[in-house]
């Protein structure tokens, strides 16, 4: 797929462009795992969420839980993908210690789910599409954790056989902003369908990156794939690292080797894992325990109809409906709850509309600010849509303004009492009777009299220092609309 | 005392129903036969105390009239079934001290049936293999010997200990598993019945895994009508096993009604191989006339891809195989050689526990699946498997059983054909396309050798028609008449 | 097909069973006498002939999405080798 945005790195010989291509491994949310009934809840105490079958325990078989299947399909569906009625679970074989049946059961040449595609949202507001090559079922490994001895490694297995889906992107990403834009785009699409809580931290979306570099319109280069990076920023940051030490590696003459290499989050750069002694030979073969899956039509129209709206429409909506930017529709939908919220902002209980661009900044400013500083998400938003919506009410019918509002909104956010006993409780009322608004302005004009005159003799600026004198005087209850108006007449006159 | 020993399953029952004797007094008879057996090496694990307590518990159920199907009938366990907290080896060295903490679903069954244990059975290591030589706990004797010659034999193998103790007379019965031809071909070197079901009609759960599209659980017993009571209770769906059939379990011992007129038997061109012997040749014509004089019909047919059966199954058995057993790798049970490194433990760990035939078999297995190889070799043999199964599918339009020998000669001695791996697989070759079709099988013991070696023939039949499959059998076993006996 | 020494070496390597130098020569001789004897089903035209993938005929078997396992940690580690603090404990590996 031809780049369209031309992002380079200048190298010393001219220009080179990065080839990405990026494999997320995202946990299912399903209460038991892929194969056996264990629990999947993270941060359980050590292989307490172990069956029989998940420690590989002779004689122990897989038994397919029907509600991952059902996932997989749903995030094919949010993927716009090929869902595939016939597909196969393969053996993948290789001992490691976090791997007990020295196999992990996947999906080789048949995946449940074929090529499909994603939109990315890019910064600068244009869109991209990146095409998604297959998506497929596997199980998860269990944990090994190096330093809890000196001479030991410690294996827990409560991860191993919980439900993955491994999620390939066609080698489409052209910069690392691209990159950046898929994850969250497809992080968005997971949590919007509740097929994965996309939580990178904690592990439930990993990701790998593949790179490569080449010379503007040249066939593809030889790619290093970077295992396990664990955040959007070090995507973004090892994608630059790589590309870079690979420009840098052939203006020198060397060739880039196919390798597997490591993120060093802390040094910022990639580094070659430790050479293994023997290459990977996964011999795949059909796992002789499970029958291949069969889909029906009717399965798939019904996981299709339980489907929501998804992030891309409801932008697109957004923007059709209430005349909302991009920008704005992009921010608001990027999490189904925030676009949720906002939509009961601006529609009100009792289906009283309330002005949309008012209602997305005030979202997106002052409610996103506040819960920020307190690190809460808008699902334990303190000020609930309908409180929301009631302050906005009271602006909309001037009972108090904008500044004041904004006074109000961080009460709310501090005590939970609703707007309406606040601006009661400390008076904040605004003030639109134009007698008191001509009194407070004749005091402030005689008390700054000199500045009078400097304005009348050409300092225009000061005018906004009457306005804030105003402000001061009347508790910042003024009306701005009608200050403005009368300090404008008597400053005239 | 002995004569508790000689009782068929059928006659047991019988005989706990009228009271002529306990459950108690009939294992404690087969304790001492298992004690006084031991130079046989049959079994690696006896459990004597929990067979008393099986045996009291039957004893109640009896009194109640709450006696299930096998109700205080003490039989032996092939060692590849997990056993809940008996130690079971799979007859290797790397599950040493292994007690599983779960039950197979096939031994649960015949427990719930009122079964009563009375050890495991030695075995070839991890099922693999025709003589019981592989076994980590040594081969165990065929109790038969040929005549004036006292060189031990083979009970032939994997289910080489089940085979023997049943025909010592030292378990009524034993579970036994058949992958290449686990359970008929040690049935016919030891002279017993054994039967193979059809693929999916036992559960395969908590049975040490080896090729598992073609592993099957089935019985071991003296009679054809003990072999169907004893299956009736070990088949069964199992929701644990994927791959495990949801249909119901008929009551086996109803079809042995020995009526076989108007049954087609086929009778196979491609299994008249070159070499075999006369005396099998002659066993396997009896059979056809037996059939005949019970008012069957004989046909000739053909299974063109015979021959290919062999070579198929050891690709596909040992790439599963190798497969099925990286878990043995020091972690989490079993033997545990240290290492320098992980790498190291897993090397060093699998080199000690490992025989040598599991070893070749992990090590073909490997390699018919690595890059580059996977086509010529697994793909081809699955595609060649496929057109096995047409064979028999084919077949069966036209025949409803298939009569062949069940091995291509009698008993040999203990240390033969250890040199060529590939003169030991041979012995299979009557027995393996059965299980790459996943058919049902059955042998019976159906004469002697000029060496006065028990011979048997085997009867196939359609998938999940182990009736027709007993029920020519049952005949078979009518007519042959075999009443010889080992001298041990 | 034959097999060499180095062929052994690295087949024993990816099945992580250490082979003393000194058996790689006899088994490479005895695996590719197995592989020699398996030759012969080269002689079988396959062509159009789907590999089999499995001899029972039926749907793969779905379990609803219930938590019915799990929380045995006791029975896990019982027959571990070395077990610390409730973790399978095995020789460090360094990545």
């Amino acid at each position: 797929m031809a780049d369209a945005n031309g992002y380079v790195i200048e190298g010393r010989t001219g220009p080179w462009e990065m080839v990405i291509g990026l494999e997320v491994h995202a946990q299912v949310i399903s209460k038991a795992k892929l194969f056996s009934g264990a629990a999947t809840d993270f941060g359980a105490e050590p292989n307490t969420q172990v069956s029989l079958v998940d420690a590989a325990m002779p004689g122990m078989l897989p038994v397919i839980n029907e509600y991952c299947i059902e996932q997989a399909v749903k995030t094919g569906l949010g993927l716009n993908a090929q869902i595939n009625k016939r597909s196969v679970f393969d053996r993948k074989n290789y001992f490691y210690a976090d791997l007990p049946a020295g196999y992990q059961i996947s999906q080789y040449s048949q995946p449940i789910v074929g090529r499909g595609r994603i939109v990315l949202d890019l910064p600068d507001g244009r869109t991209r599409e990146v095409g998604i090559t297959r998506l497929h079922l596997e199980q998860d490994a269990g944990k090994s954790l190096h330093d809890q001895h000196p001479t030991k490694t410690y294996v827990d297995l409560n991860r191993s056989g919980i439900a993955l889906m491994e999620i390939v992107s066609e080698p489409d990403i052209r910069s690392p902003e691209e990159a950046a834009a898929y994850l969250r785009k497809l992080r968005s699409i997971l949590r919007y369908l509740g097929t994965c809580d996309g939580n990178m931290e904690q592990g439930s979306l990993r990701c790998d990156v593949n790179v490569s570099v080449r010379r503007p319109g040249e066939p593809y280069g030889t790619r290093c794939e970077i295992k396990n990076v664990n955040s959007i920023r070090f995507v973004q940051q090892a994608i630059d690292y790589e590309a870079r030490r690979q420009v840098e590696l052939l203006e020198d003459g060397g060739t880039v080797v196919q390798e597997t290499r490591l993120f060093d989050s802390g040094r910022g750069v990639t580094r070659s894992m430790r050479s293994k002694e023997h290459a990977h030979d996964y011999r795949y073969f059909p796992d002789p325990d499970l029958l291949p899956l069969e889909l029906d039509d009717a399965f798939i129209e019904r996981i299709r109809a339980s489907m929501p709206e998804l992030p891309d429409a409801k932008k697109a909506r957004f923007m059709t409906d209430y005349g909302l930017s991009a920008y704005d529709a992009g921010v608001l939908v990027a999490e189904k709850e925030t676009a949720a919220y906002y939509e009961t902002v601006v529609n009100g209980a009792e289906g009283k509309k309330r002005d949309p661009k008012m209602a997305a900044n005030w979202v997106i400013g002052e409610l996103f600010g506040q819960l920020n500083k307190v690190g809460k998400g808008i699902s334990d938003s303190p000020v609930s849509a309908a409180e929301l919506g009631a302050l906005i009410d009271l602006i909309a019918d001037q009972t108090i303004s904008g500044r004041i509002a904004k006074d109000v909104f961080a009460e709310m956010f501090e005590t939970g009492k609703p707007a309406g006993v606040i601006v009661e409780e400390k008076g904040l009322r605004q003030v639109t009777d134009t007698g008191a608004i001509d009194r407070a302005i004749d005091e402030v004009l005689a008390q700054q009299a000199d500045k009078v005159a400097e304005y009348k003799a050409g300092k225009e600026k000061l005018f906004g220092f009457f306005v804030g004198q105003v402000m001061k005087a009347t508790g910042g209850k003024a009306n701005p609309k009608l200050l403005n108006e009368r300090l404008r007449e008597k400053l005239a006159g | 005392m002995s004569e508790l020993t000689d009782l068929t399953m059928a006659d047991a029952l019988a005989g706990l129903a009228k009271g002529a004797f306990s459950a108690r007094e009939l294992t404690e008879a087969h304790i001492r036969a298992v004690e006084a057996a031991r130079p046989l090496n049959a079994f690696i694990t006896e459990t004597p105390e929990r067979a008393l307590e099986m045996a009291a518990a039957s004893d109640e159920r009896w009194r109640k009239g709450e006696a299930g199907a096998m109700e205080g009938l003490p039989i032996a366990i092939k060692d590849l079934f997990c056993t809940e907290g008996v130690l079971t080896t799979a007859g290797s060295h790397i599950l040493d001290g292994f007690k599983p903490p779960y039950e197979s679903t096939v031994t649960a069954n015949l427990w719930r049936a009122g079964a009563v244990m009375l050890g495991k059975t030695n075995m070839d290591e991890f099922a693999m293999g025709s003589s019981n030589m592989t076994s980590y706990y040594g081969g165990v004797e065929n109790p038969w010997r040929r005549k004036g010659d006292n060189r031990p034999l083979v009970p032939g193998g994997s289910s080489g200990g089940s085979a023997a103790a049943v025909a010592a007379r030292i378990a009524l019965g034993a579970t036994g598993t058949d992958t290449g031809g686990s359970i008929r071909q040690p049935a016919a070197f030891c002279g017993i019945v054994g039967l193979k079901p059809t693929y999916g009609r036992c559960s395969r759960w908590g049975i040490v895994a080896f090729a598992s599209s073609l592993d099957q659980a089935g019985p071991m017993t003296r009679t054809v009508r003990d072999a169907a009571i004893m299956l009736g209770a070990m088949a069964g769906h199992d929701p644990k096993d994927s791959t495990s059939v949801n249909r119901p379990v008929p009551d086996y011992t109803a079809a042995l009604t020995g009526d076989v007129r108007g049954l087609r038997i086929g009778i196979p061109k491609e299994y008249r191989v070159d070499g075999m012997p006369a005396e099998i040749e002659a066993l396997w014509a009896r059979g056809i006339d037996w059939l005949k004089a019970a008012g069957a019909e004989t046909v000739e047919i053909s299974l063109p891809h015979t021959k290919y059966a062999l070579p198929t199954y050891y690709i596909i058995a040992p790439a599963e195989a190798s497969s099925n057993l990286a878990r043995y790798d020091g972690v989490r049970y079993g033997l545990r050689v240290p290492g320098e490194s992980l790498d190291e433990m897993y090397e060093e760990t699998r080199a000690a526990g490992f025989g040598a035939e599991v070893k070749r078999r992990v090590l073909i297995g490997t390699y018919v699946l690595s890059a580059g190889y996977y086509d010529a070799y697994y793909l081809k043999a699955q595609r060649i498997r496929s057109l096995i199964l047409r064979d028999f599918t084919d077949a069966f339009e036209r025949v409803d059983a298939i009569l062949t020998p069940s091995t291509p000669s009698a008993a040999f001695p203990t240390g033969e054909k250890m040199d060529d791996p590939v003169a030991m697989y041979l012995n299979d070759v009557f027995t393996v396309p059965v299980n790459l079709a996943g058919l049902p099988g059955i042998s019976v013991p159906a004469g002697l050798s000029e060496e006065g070696l028990p011979l048997g023939l085997q009867v196939i039949g359609r998938a999940f028609d182990e009736e027709t499959v007993l029920k020519v059998g049952e005949v078979l076993e009518t007519a042959a008449a075999f009443t010889a006996r080992p001298e041990r | 097909m034959s097999l060499d020494k180095s062929a052994v070496a690295h087949i024993a390597a990816l099945a992580r069973i250490k082979v003393p130098e000194s058996d790689l020569e006899p088994l490479a001789r005895e695996l590719s006498n197995i592989l020699g004897w398996i030759e012969q089903l080269n002689e079988v035209d396959t062509t159009g002939v789907e590999p089999m993938t499995s001899v029972v005929r039926m749907e793969l078997a779905r379990r609803p999405d219930v938590v019915t396992d799990g929380n045995c940690r006791d029975k896990i580690l019982a027959n571990a080798p070395e077990v610390a603090q409730g973790f399978f404990a095995v020789p460090k590996v360094v990545e």
